[in-house]
């Protein structure tokens, strides 16, 4: 990958000229939608290549654990720590997040207890199991687990693998390819492609296949 | 041999398809290069859990 300037939005790779265009705003909607960011910069086939492969991912890990895989808590018993993962995902997973605060707004801070009459919004789409849940007594999260069996593992797996998936895809799309490409062209100090580069520049980037 | 059901390996295809493709597509911009390098990446992931796999078997002969 060569670039002419740290503050520059042009890069050379694979022999073809990219243009980043808005590298933090490309990178947020790569983050909000997978391969959202590349089409922005017009980098139309890994957009769509991204977007096949992560929501597709995503989609069947969460239909494996019964859609119940993604959801957000911070609570004694079910630290779901696997949401920070699946947060990669970006809008897709943040229900998540409304539907905890649902959640809080029906949960004595006290007791600790769900109250009865708290019911999930979006039916149940992304909520938190009722409180309490307990490390080593059945509750609504051991249901699931018995009711998807490895299924709920798998998703919970596939789901995390899905955001830690995009964050790849959100520092390709902020700045570009990783490292230097295995076609071995390293083109640092090539005169040629800096000229390239620099035409570019002034004229704009010419249409990529 | 194994202790879960074999349906359960084909949870690896769709995932080692997604990982390789999403790898390679960050390595690089050329479609072909892209795909070039997914195949590699899914050839590697497979033999090193092959491995691991054969490693695990020969270890379970032995306990």
């Amino acid at each position: 990958m060569f670039m002419t300037d740290p503050n520059d939005s042009l890069i050379e790779v694979d022999d073809q000229i990219i243009d980043l265009r808005n590298r933090p705003l490309a990178a947020l909607l790569a983050w909000l939608v997978p391969g959202a960011g590349h089409f922005y910069q017009r980098r139309h086939a890994k957009g769509t290549i991204y977007f096949a492969s992560i929501v597709l991912t995503w989609v069947l890990g969460f239909s494996l654990g019964g859609y119940h895989v993604v959801y957000a808590s911070w609570q004694n018993g079910d630290k779901r720590w696997h949401y920070f993962l699946q947060s990669g995902m970006g809008i897709a997973a943040l229900p998540a997040i409304a539907q905890a605060n649902h959640l809080r707004d029906f949960t004595d801070p006290r007791t600790g207890w769900t109250r009865d009459d708290y019911k999930p919004r979006w039916g149940g789409f992304m909520a938190p199991p009722h409180r309490p849940v307990f490390d080593e007594s059945t509750d609504e999260v051991s249901a699931w687990y018995a009711r998807y069996g490895a299924g709920y593992e798998m998703g919970t797996w596939f789901t995390m693998i899905a955001g830690l998936l995009n964050i790849l895809v959100i520092y390709d799309a902020y700045a570009g390819p990783l490292g230097i490409p295995i076609s071995g062209r390293r083109r640092d100090g090539d005169s040629a492609v800096k000229n390239n580069l620099d035409g570019v520049a002034r004229d704009g980037p010419a249409a990529t296949p | 041999m194994l202790s879960i059901s074999p349906t359960y390996l084909f949870y690896y295809v769709p995932l080692v398809i997604a990982i390789s493709l999403v790898y390679g597509g960050t390595r690089h911009e050329n479609l072909r290069l892209i795909l070039l390098h997914a195949g590699y990446t899914a050839y590697w992931i497979t033999g090193f859990m092959g491995m691991i796999f054969l490693l695990l078997l020969v270890l379970g002969w032995f306990v």
